[in-house]
């Protein structure tokens, strides 16, 4: 659906050349979430702005539902922004327009008759959930509803891809947590490819299928969003996982129970969709002579199931303790030991 | 009460101060927004940035708001004469009345659409919106507010221009307050002018202060 190819995108500015991104590679298929992620600065702003040409490469090659968009002329390009909508952090209303009026926007845009926007306005006004609040001005909704009505005005013109820049950044995490599920139930209904930019590895974990990790112009990681919270690689991406799991406040505890039980295992399991629904550990522990603690843990719902992670203490033989680990990792569930963990 | 006071005349000055706001009004109304946009839109990189036209058009704009509008009226003179043939009465007043609100009102105009937030005409831009489409849908419907206060502003600033243009012999309370009010001595005169000009500008400005309470909806 989008392709990158060593796209390159630079500004000169008064201090000298800034590289905002650098030699990106990526394929986006087809009715996937794909999620970027990375701090302020490393660029994924400019990424996403990209796609949608509101910025222009300075080298590379980007295809978006078919069209090359560096080859474009303006008005082919105005063809192809129907078919790319863009969510904003700031939702970019206009003041001036009602909420139906703001949906209607994009379609008066394209010479679409009256009585047909005003059918697909109310038809979207029903699918984000602001049913009744058609006549209201932007300046007497929430934020969570003013975000409703930047999605239906970008789903106003049918598009394939949906951008997302930053879309609940400016909420509050209940509201983040709405405005995310109707990214995901829009994904399923109508089928389309979201990409989305964040700082906040809840919004990648929640919704996406598959996450690009970002810094200093360049994607350093990239993979199925489970795959990349079991096994992050680059340092840089162990903080976004940080900011989920906890393992911070966790590792405190833990040399605190070493000194305590320095007889004893600590290690760190990590599950993964049916693994995280299932007894294993009090199966294991059924068959083996050992005694356990558990210091602390957690289990979060993401796009392809639950994720769990969970440190415990097993308290017994030395060679005991290693017939329960071995036997835990045969039902595919991964065992950090103690010295593993970081 | 007003012993020199003749009502009728009193009455047809008015008129004239009121048509010469009027027509100056929708005169520099015109003109000044299609300065005001061309100043924004040729200093704004999202639509049409061209450094020349903007450096010429506000050199312009700058050059006529400087000059103290007295001195305008002077100026202007041979301007005025080769136009209408003539430099006395109300109409012989406009154009210097226009050439020196309309450069006023360009700027109030750049000033309001430059309150428009950019993010909304990117947002514009994202939906494959053209650029004329982007100045009337967008910029000119969110910048109204401040568009039409400037406006009364503006000729609040107009109805004290045609009554200094009364003195150099345009028409209007202006020139009756002068003529003869001040150079007869009638103080009457010039209460009642001036007592009229007050009710002039403060009817504006509540028609104008009323017009952009309605059409601004950015607060709940």
């Amino acid at each position: 659906m989008i392709q990158l190819r060593n796209v390159a995108k630079w500004f000169d500015t008064k201090n000298g050349r800034v590289q905002a991104v650098d030699d990106v590679s990526l394929t986006i298929d087809r009715g996937e979430i794909f999620g970027i992620i990375g701090y302020s600065g490393a660029g994924k702003s400019t990424l996403i702005r990209l796609l949608n040409r509101l910025e222009s490469p300075s080298s590379g090659e980007i295809e978006v539902a078919g069209s090359e968009l560096t080859k474009l002329s303006p008005k082919e390009l105005r063809g192809v922004r129907k078919n790319v909508s863009m969510v904003f952090q700031h939702f970019n209303l206009l003041w001036s327009r009602t909420v139906a009026e703001n949906i209607s926007f994009p379609l008066e845009l394209i010479g679409v008759p009256a009585s047909e926007r005003k059918r697909r306005v109310q038809e979207l006004v029903e699918l984000v959930g602001l049913a009744g609040r058609e006549d209201s001005y932007p300046s007497q909704l929430s934020g969570g509803q003013k975000q409703r009505v930047g999605i239906a005005r970008a789903l106003a013109t049918n598009p394939e891809v949906l951008l997302c820049d930053e879309a609940t950044s400016a909420l509050d995490p209940k509201t983040t947590d709405s405005i995310l599920e109707l990214l995901v139930s829009i994904n399923k209904k109508l089928g389309l490819t979201i990409v989305l930019i964040t700082h906040e590895m809840h919004v990648i974990q929640k919704i996406c299928h598959r996450v690009a990790v970002m810094e200093a112009g360049k994607v350093v990681e990239t993979g199925q969003v489970s795959d990349v919270f079991q096994h992050p690689k680059q340092p840089i991406t162990k903080e976004f996982v940080k900011q989920i799991g906890a393992v911070d406040d966790l590792s405190l505890t833990f040399e605190h129970l070493k000194e305590r039980y320095p007889s004893g295992q600590i290690v760190k399991l990590k599950f993964l969709n049916e693994t995280a629904e299932q007894p294993i550990l009090s199966d294991v522990l059924k068959t083996h002579d050992i005694g356990f603690n558990i210091i602390g843990g957690n289990v979060t719902q993401s796009q392809v199931g639950a994720l769990g992670t969970l440190f415990i203490q097993l308290i017994g033989e030395a060679s005991e303790i290693d017939r329960a680990i071995a036997s835990i990792r045969s039902q595919s569930v991964e065992v950090e030991v103690e010295s593993d963990v970081s | 009460m007003f012993p020199n006071v003749d009502w009728q005349i009193m009455m047809e000055q008015t008129w004239e101060t009121l048509y010469m706001t009027l027509v100056a009004g929708v005169a520099t109304f015109v003109i000044g927004l299609a300065l005001g946009l061309i100043l924004y839109i040729t200093n704004e990189s999202l639509l049409l940035k061209n450094r020349p036209i903007y450096v010429f058009v506000s050199a312009i704009v700058n050059v006529f708001r400087s000059i103290p509008f007295i001195i305008l009226i002077i100026l202007l003179i041979p301007f005025t004469l080769f136009l209408l043939g003539t430099m006395l009465g109300s109409t012989a007043a406009l154009p210097a009345l226009i050439i020196g609100a309309a450069p006023f009102y360009a700027r109030m105009v750049e000033l309001a659409l430059r309150e428009v937030d950019r993010g909304v005409i990117e947002a514009a831009e994202s939906m494959g919106a053209t650029k004329w489409q982007i100045i009337y849908k967008v910029l000119i419907p969110e910048a109204l507010p401040a568009i039409v206060s400037g406006l009364t502003v503006t000729i609040v600033a107009i109805v004290g221009y045609t009554a200094m243009a009364g003195v150099v012999g345009g028409g209007g309370l202006g020139n009756l307050a002068f003529l003869e009010g001040f150079q007869r001595s009638q103080n009457d005169v010039t209460f009642v002018a001036t007592v009229l000009i007050l009710i002039i500008v403060f009817v504006i400005q509540f028609i104008g202060d009323r017009l952009v309470t309605k059409i601004d909806k950015r607060s709940a």
